[in-house]
């Protein structure tokens, strides 16, 4: 049987992402998981997360389940979305915040003259922060991840802070706003994505599709 | 990896979204003016999935219930949706509390929209993006053009359907709700909603050149024109519309076709 794991840590749009994979592999048992051992059972894990990084590594450490989210990292397919992305790096500069660390690399907010800070009304328009709504996906590198999707495909994408990746080997996919940013990762059994394929439509239906019929 | 800033926004693949706007009361999707002669617009699954495959970016949902008894009614249409169409689910309309926003969210919204409330305990907005992230709180402003104090251009908020002045500055109050920690603003031009002249885009650039968030143009569409216009000329992010979609006028893929002929990015699925 194969089983998927999404952690409830108490973070994140766990139910968003439950909806998706049931759609998407309707024969997979999908199950929202609070307790270690159940993810250690898993045959797959599925990794979110949504807010602010400090609020998100603090409940992530209080729920107990760190551990079972790093063995299932070594182990079998992993898949991070939004802030459980961002997670799998080495530190984050919201809030200043020491990560997970299986991936060497920052995460880092979107900075520069080319975004709007809130208070300069000039007549240049700025980029809005959270970067929030449909962008396209260049697909950097092929991935099992990637079948049946298009090169360029929109996803959704709500955030204010990206990785950055040290080793680029790790880049599947970018994304422009502003800069380019990495919006994909990959290394072994972990994929992870900055965009929501829980709400990217049928493109992002199929990417939980893919993981769910993922061998690494 | 090129991280070197693009020529400001013209790099930028972001697309301008459209969100069509769906009325709800007693646990059914109604077309109606202002409250009467409302019809029953069908099934909520269906209509939302019709968008959907249309191509909308997201959906609102808009609580019309007038008494709290019936506003519970709208969870099982937010769980059907958020089960089967994968696009944000925003929901508004009678927010009160922080426990609201929470039925909302399990129910399958993507995004609370908070409107009167606001205004009443803004720390409720400081509070529910604490606990929830900016990315799903929506403040909802109504404004009407002319101050208290007589001061031109400017916006007052109304709260209760824009029955009741609240002497806030629009401008200033979304500056506020987004330091609060708002993700988005949603702003409606109660001097354009329904009238479809199109948006006030005076107010629409001023709020939206005063805010680092995104704003969602509303009020006043009548045409596919219009909703370029906000988009350009009122520099908004997304533009909500109802009734154009409804009344079969326009589907949400010829809107998006206009603009993109116009050299708006807009996401148009295959």
């Amino acid at each position: 049987m194969n089983t998927i794991a999404i952690v409830d840590y108490g973070m994140g749009n766990f139910h968003s992402v439950a909806r998706a994979l049931r759609a998407a592999a309707p024969e997979a048992d999908i199950r929202i998981c609070q307790e270690a051992q159940e993810i250690d059972r898993a045959s797959r894990v599925v990794f979110p997360g949504q807010g602010a990084m400090p609020d998100c590594m603090r409940t992530l450490r209080a729920s107990g389940l760190i551990d079972a989210v790093l063995r299932a990292a070594r182990e079998k397919p992993l898949l991070g979305v939004c802030v459980g992305e961002q997670m799998l790096f080495s530190r984050s500069e919201e809030g200043n915040t020491p990560c997970l660390d299986i991936f060497p690399g920052q995460v880092r907010r979107f900075t520069g003259p080319q975004f709007a800070d809130g208070h300069a009304a000039d007549d240049a328009p700025r980029l809005k922060i959270p970067h929030m709504g449909w962008n396209r996906v260049r697909q950097t590198r092929r991935h099992p991840l990637w079948n049946g999707i298009a090169d360029d495909a929109y996803f959704y994408f709500v955030h204010s802070y990206y990785a950055e990746p040290a080793d680029p080997a790790l880049i599947v996919g970018e994304t422009h706003y502003g800069l380019g940013f990495t919006c994909a990762v990959a290394a072994a059994n972990i994929f992870a994505v900055q965009f929501h394929p829980e709400k990217s439509a049928s493109d992002g239906l199929q990417l939980y599709r893919n993981f769910v019929n993922w061998a690494p | 990896m090129n991280t070197k800033p693009d020529a400001a926004a013209a790099a930028d693949a972001l697309t301008r979204r459209i969100i069509p706007c769906l009325d709800v009361t007693a646990g059914r999707v109604v077309k109606g003016v202002n409250f009467v002669d409302l019809i029953d617009a069908g099934d909520p699954i269906e209509i939302a999935r019709r968008y959907d495959e249309q191509g909308a970016d997201e959906l609102t949902f808009l609580d019309i219930t007038a008494t709290s008894d019936g506003r519970d009614l709208i969870l099982p249409i937010i769980e059907a949706v958020a089960s089967q169409v994968f696009i944000p689910l925003t929901v508004g309309g009678g927010v009160r509390q922080v426990g609201d926003i929470q039925r909302l969210l399990n129910a399958g919204a993507d995004k609370i929209s908070i409107n009167s409330a606001a205004v009443a305990n803004p720390e409720l907005v400081r509070d529910a993006a604490a606990y929830h992230g900016s990315q799903c709180i929506v403040v909802a402003i109504d404004a009407r053009r002319g101050a208290a104090d007589g001061t031109a251009p400017r916006w007052e908020v109304y709260t209760h359907g824009g029955r009741k002045a609240t002497g806030l500055d629009a401008v200033q109050w979304a500056r506020k709700m987004a330091e609060y920690g708002a993700g988005e603003i949603l702003l409606t031009s109660m001097d354009r909603d329904g009238t479809r002249s199109g948006f006030d885009l005076e107010l629409t650039r001023a709020v939206s050149d005063a805010v680092a968030v995104p704003v969602i143009a509303s009020g006043g569409v009548g045409g596919l024109q219009d909703l370029a216009d906000g988009v350009t000329l009122g520099r908004a992010s997304a533009v909500l519309a109802a009734s154009i979609f409804h009344y079969g006028q326009h589907t949400v893929r010829e809107a998006k076709e206009f603009m993109a002929r116009l050299g708006i990015k807009v996401r148009l699925p295959s």
